[in-house]
């Protein structure tokens, strides 16, 4: 299979612009006959939705959650990265870009980040004027923060709740169109397949998660805007809900996945304190602004670490890496993390954790300035752990939170299946081998509002003719089936272990293997066990009641068989990734003191995986990537 | 710990509920609430049972999923903080506890501690916007709002829609909610131009969907996750009257 990315010719700066005129275009009369359907109603989801209801298109918007509001978007903290240089301090699209392309470790497509920061611009402009309150300066004017792996500020925040802020003015977008009536709301339903027709995406199959009713959909396109998939871990940042589901199942019907192993491990997560715990609370990395990451420099100091003298204190980062310092890139915090309390110098009862620090930003700047700033995640923190961090420092660790890797898409954010595009965290597009702090919201937000309205316009503009798909046509009837037996399966096998004990399991093989360092021998282990265990999951997995009501066991066991083939294709995928880049860290590929070695020679592409039915080997297909603006270079924030 | 809950089950919106004592053991206080619940549900699925329905998702107090009803509070004993934020080393060894839904007329029961909070995105549909098209947007910095402006719209917009106002109102009125966004988006500059019809249309529609009126008890700031402030309310009835007069 040739992987055509669909790069459009000139220079970088105005491919976008190249597209956005000789794309093709949808006569407003014409709009309404055509049908699309969005899945998931985060940043992207909502906001793809709403622009295509407000350009007169029929919209079906779906969620699992009871409201899109909830969407796990709403669950970021810090900030959004856009290159509106308001702090004079030397930012630009181009500074934008090239920082985002090194974050990611030269694993990215220049054009597609290009036009990511391009973009950041207009959002927002965008949300100022849905009202989203960003932070201000005194005068009006509105203010930024610093992030990781940056040297300037181009960070907009809403306190420590910018993700829920950009998410209600996409939420609120959408709900005025589903007042209006263009879009058609399905709060409670689950996408389990996507039908296709002639090779073409043509609707879905969704299960009211309400009433177990499972009902079909038709559509001219289906996207998918259904997040990322690090709750895989079963510990993570991520919400109970979040799945890989929809683009699993969309990739056992032909879309290709893309560097499925590379998850990003956030370093600044609450750490893991016992066998009970469902989540890691993150705590964001917009305190990195102003704490200081340490741990003793003696193994099992058993002092508190306020009696801790400073010149005792190893503060890693800024030792390491003194230009960044704190605000090193997260991949290189969380290894740095990692290598500490590898080598005995965790802190906390399990030794697995280390200090975030707020002693000397409290002492220069005021306690009610660092309230004003992180008073909500101060208040989260005391909550979950008891702990007042305004008296003594943070106890961080790091935890699964984002997936760079993700559905293969061109530069039109379509799938491998025409008519089936995919935007936000679902795609891999933008962020290469590891994620830059802030950029999340600001790609799902631009895939939505501003990019997929254009490209997915283009596609429909061949669609005009098609006329009315059918949900008679026995493309749905087959996918039904599939669906209804898959759920019959599950019930009827009345084992006795329980899903999260499954799931559970899965999470430790992935932490182990798959996680921040991974090696040949433990890979191949983990695909081994990993096999197994579904083997076993098909045998012994318990869930309870039927199929025809609410029934969350249901849910959960749907998700978890899909991660446990996910799980596989994540260890294959960094099995054959001879090289160390960003999050993808092989303890084999390093160097000398422990940095992740590159191999550009060997490893400069995309790998595409393609479903090879079940308990078979994927196959790899590559896309190469081609820097024509900034040739690679060693990676170094030292 | 161990724990004696008396928990509502519900088959579905049609059948009639009951309370059904479980008790539960090996409760680690630095628990939260739900993962207590899920210890139970694992008990129940392993020896028979049916697993108890329960609203949650993100788990970090911010999508507003979760909530119900711990003896008699809305989202528990400890202020400020929403079902899945509330830790077990709040209780004591050996209490009782009582779990219900957020019940109200409007939010119906839709499964044991689930309930139907949908008519919250009919308000919002009705007017909790700002109507501005994708691209219509001016250039950020021309729409100027001082710091007070911002941390007031703020504090009006953190509201997380988890209905512990209604289900905590004796009323079951949507006051606090609907006020908290008429609040943000009528204090706001982009707000203004539709400020006379937004809180018609959005009080109109609170009244459709069955909840109560406001008596001033002040009761949901007390249980707001996000201690939204009741002078909201009054804003928003000063801004319907506004919008009466100027109707006229």
């Amino acid at each position: 299979m040739r992987l055509d990315a669909k790069i459009p010719e000139g220079p970088l700066q105005d491919k976008w612009s190249v597209y956005k005129r000789t794309a093709k275009l949808v006569n407003p009369a014409n709009r309404k006959k055509l049908q699309v359907i969005v899945i998931g109603t985060g940043l992207a989801g909502s906001s793809l939705a709403a622009s295509l209801g407000e350009m007169g298109y029929n919209v079906s918007s779906f969620c699992f959650q009871d409201t899109p509001r909830r969407a796990h978007s709403v669950a970021a903290q810090g900030g959004v990265n856009a290159a509106k240089n308001y702090k004079n301090d030397g930012d630009s699209i181009y500074r934008m870009f090239a920082d985002t392309l090194k974050g990611g470790d030269f694993r990215s497509r220049e054009a597609n980040v290009y036009r990511m920061a391009e973009c950041s611009v207009n959002l927002i402009d965008q949300a100022v004027a849905q009202g989203v309150p960003f932070g201000r300066e005194y005068g009006g004017y509105l203010n930024n923060r610093s992030f990781g792996g940056v040297q300037v500020s181009r960070t907009f925040y809403s306190r420590g709740q910018t993700g829920q802020q950009l998410l209600l003015g996409a939420y609120q977008a959408l709900m005025r169109q589903v007042g209006k009536g263009t879009v058609k709301l399905f709060a409670r339903h689950e996408m389990l397949d996507v039908v296709l027709i002639d090779g073409k995406a043509r609707g879905v199959i969704v299960r009211n998660l309400d009433t177990g009713e499972i009902e079909r959909h038709a559509a001219h396109a289906v996207v998918l805007a259904t997040g990322g998939y690090g709750k895989i871990y079963f510990l993570s940042t991520l919400a109970m809900g979040c799945n890989g589901s929809a683009i699993w199942r969309a990739h056992k019907k032909g879309a290709l996945m893309a560097c499925p192993s590379w998850i990003q491990i956030h370093p600044t997560s609450l750490p893991q304190s016992g066998d009970y715990q469902s989540k890691l609370t993150l705590m964001s990395e917009s305190l990195r602004n102003d704490g200081r990451i340490w741990v003793p420099q003696h193994a099992n100091d058993p002092r508190k670490p306020n009696d801790i003298p400073e010149e005792e204190r190893d503060y890693y980062l800024e030792r390491r890496y003194p230009a960044f310092g704190n605000l090193a890139p997260r991949d290189i915090s969380s290894r740095a993390a990692k290598e500490r309390i590898d080598a005995g110098f965790g802190i906390g009862p399990l030794k697995n954790a280390v200090y975030l620090d707020f002693a000397r930003s409290i002492r220069e700047q005021g306690q009610e300035k660092i309230r004003e700033k992180y008073g909500n995640l101060f208040e989260m923190y005391l909550k979950i752990t008891g702990y007042d961090a305004y008296k003594e420092p943070m106890m961080i660790s790091p935890s699964a939170h984002f997936s760079m890797g993700g559905l293969w898409v061109d530069y039109e954010l379509m799938t491998t299946i025409p008519g089936l595009f995919a935007l936000g965290e679902a795609n891999f597009a933008d962020h290469g081998a590891n994620r830059l702090g802030a950029n999340s919201l600001l790609q799902a937000s631009v895939d939505g509002y501003f990019i997929a309205p254009y490209t997915i316009a283009n596609y429909l503009a061949d669609e005009v003719k098609t006329g009315k798909i059918s949900t008679q046509h026995p493309a749905f009837q087959e996918a039904e089936d599939q669906v209804s037996n898959q759920i019959r399966q599950l019930i009827g096998i009345k084992g006795n272990r329980t899903v999260d004990d499954y799931h559970r399991s899965l999470g430790k093989i992935l932490y182990d293997y798959c996680g921040l360092a991974r090696t040949e021998q433990g890979l191949k282990l983990a695909i081994e066990q990993i096999g197994a265990l579904r083997q076993d999951f098909y045998k012994h997995v318990s869930v309870p009641g039927n199929g025809d009501q609410m029934n969350s066991e249901l849910e959960k066991a749907g998700r978890v068989a899909d991660y446990l083939e996910l799980g596989e294709l994540m260890c294959y995928d960094a099995l054959t990734r001879n090289e160390s880049c960003g999050a993808h860290f092989r303890e084999e590929y390093q160097t000398a003191d422990g940095e992740a070695m590159r191999n550009d020679a060997a490893f400069q592409f995309i790998s595409a995986w393609e479903w090879n039915g079940k308990n078979t080997t994927p196959i790899l297909h590559k896309e190469p990537l081609i820097f024509e603006t900034i040739k690679p270079t060693v990676r170094s924030y030292k | 710990m161990k724990l004696h809950l008396k928990i509502w089950r519900q088959k579905d919106a049609d059948s009639e509920g009951k309370l059904v004592d479980y008790t539960v053991d090996n409760i680690n206080p630095h628990m939260s609430f739900l993962e207590m619940l899920d210890h139970l549900n694992e008990t129940l699925i392993l020896t028979g049972g049916e697993p108890v329905e329960f609203d949650h998702d993100c788990r970090e107090g911010i999508c507003g999923q979760c909530g119900v009803m711990i003896n008699g509070i809305a989202h528990g004993p400890l202020k400020n903080t929403t079902t899945c934020q509330l830790h077990m080393r709040e209780f004591k060894d050996g209490e009782n506890i009582l779990i219900e839904p957020f019940r109200a007329e409007a939010f119906p029961v839709k499964k044991d501690l689930r309930v139907d909070r949908s008519a919250f995105d009919r308000i919002i549909s009705s007017g909790g916007f700002v109507s501005v098209n994708t691209g219509q947007a001016p250039e950020a910095n021309t729409t100027r709002v001082t710091h007070r402006v911002t941390e007031a719209a703020f504090d009006a917009a953190v509201c997380i829609g988890c209905g512990a106002c209604v289900a905590t109102c004796k009323n079951g009125s949507a006051v606090l909610f609907t006020a908290a966004k008429i609040a943000q988006l009528s204090i706001l500059p982009q707000g203004q131009e539709e400020r006379v019809t937004r809180v018609v249309n959005m009080i109109q529609q609170m009244d459709e969907e069955g909840f109560g009126h406001c008596s001033n008890t002040e009761a949901c700031q007390v249980e707001c996750p996000q201690g939204i402030s009741v002078f909201h309310i009054a804003r928003m009835n000063y801004e319907y009257h506004r919008a009466r007069l100027l109707k006229k």
